[in-house]
């Protein structure tokens, strides 16, 4: 969490880049979408640790509450989702490619506009799936509809999709184009360039499906 | 493992260069004709700089550089009508 002097506000699903100074002078950057609401106290982010990062183990095991960061922000015009949108709005993610997601879908529940929202994540198990509290009780919204496929490994009695995210799972989960759907898709290239694919074979128009790649990008 | 983004990954950079928001800015490829946002460029970090090829053909569109701590812009074959 964060606490941003002057900060202008965001929009959802918009990041900021932090940039890190070494003693000597050398600088790594890097991309974080904000996990948190345009109605949110504070910039909240949520940071993947990537075990050979440069970035990442600085954020997650060496700083602490009162520390400073650089930063810039917000970024991205693109990858943006606001509730005077019309609907129905489709949010697809994999792994933390969920974090934009996150800050939409609580955009969502603090503008309560007349719009269906569905959020369609993969994650590797149930332990890996970021936020999982907090998805069960925006599912308890009657707009919202929260389904989880789980790639690896799945509790015995697991009601939801036993698998990857793909073209038959996006068939029965998605809206028809008909009702044009606002599509976001975020997480891992791979991942999200499967999806999109897989979303213009059943139908839905590119110009609707908004995307976003997470790579591991020296974290 | 791929290094492969998108355009959103250098939309701050690219801020800091031409003073807005880029990412929505449609570009339009000269190599094959192609337009889109800057946000669906494809963007390689880990090359020498930083890479955008052109989400279409492949080709290079846009190089990013940093030389004594300033960001240079390359557009080797992408352009924008605003």
């Amino acid at each position: 969490m964060l606490d941003v002097p002057h900060w202008p506000g965001h929009r959802a699903g918009q990041h900021i880049d932090i940039r890190l100074t070494a003693e000597d002078g050398y600088q790594a950057q890097r991309s974080y979408s904000i996990a948190s609401a345009p109605e949110d106290d504070g910039i909240m982010l949520t940071v993947d640790r990537l075990e050979d990062g440069e970035v990442s183990p600085y954020l997650t095991d060496v700083l602490e509450p009162g520390d400073e960061l650089e930063l810039r922000g917000p970024i991205g015009g693109y990858f943006v989702w606001d509730a005077s949108l019309s609907g129905p709005l489709l949010l697809i993610s994999g792994g933390s490619g969920i974090v934009p997601l996150r800050a939409m879908l609580r955009h969502w529940a603090a503008a309560r506009p007349p719009v269906e929202v569905r959020l369609l994540h993969s994650a590797r198990s149930l332990d890996y799936v970021i936020y999982r509290d907090e998805l069960v009780g925006l599912a308890a919204f009657e707009e919202v509809d929260v389904r989880i496929a789980l790639t690896r490994t799945w509790p015995d009695d697991w009601l939801g999709q036993r698998g990857r995210i793909d073209r038959g799972f996006l068939k029965d989960a998605a809206w028809p184009p008909r009702d044009e759907p606002r599509i976001y898709v975020c997480g891992p290239t791979g991942f999200v360039e499967a999806t999109a694919a897989a979303l213009v074979e059943n139908g839905q128009q590119p110009n609707t499906i908004k995307t976003e790649r997470f790579g591991a990008t020296g974290g | 493992m791929s290094y492969l983004l998108d355009g959103n990954a250098i939309a701050g950079d690219l801020f800091v260069v031409f003073g807005r928001e880029m990412s929505t800015v449609v570009g339009r490829c000269r190599k094959c004709g192609a337009e889109f946002p800057v946000a669906e460029l494809c963007v390689y970090v880990r090359a020498p700089g930083t890479v955008a090829r052109c989400p279409s053909c492949d080709a290079v569109v846009m190089v990013l550089v940093t030389i004594g701590g300033t960001r240079h812009v390359h557009l080797p074959a992408l352009e924008f009508d605003e």
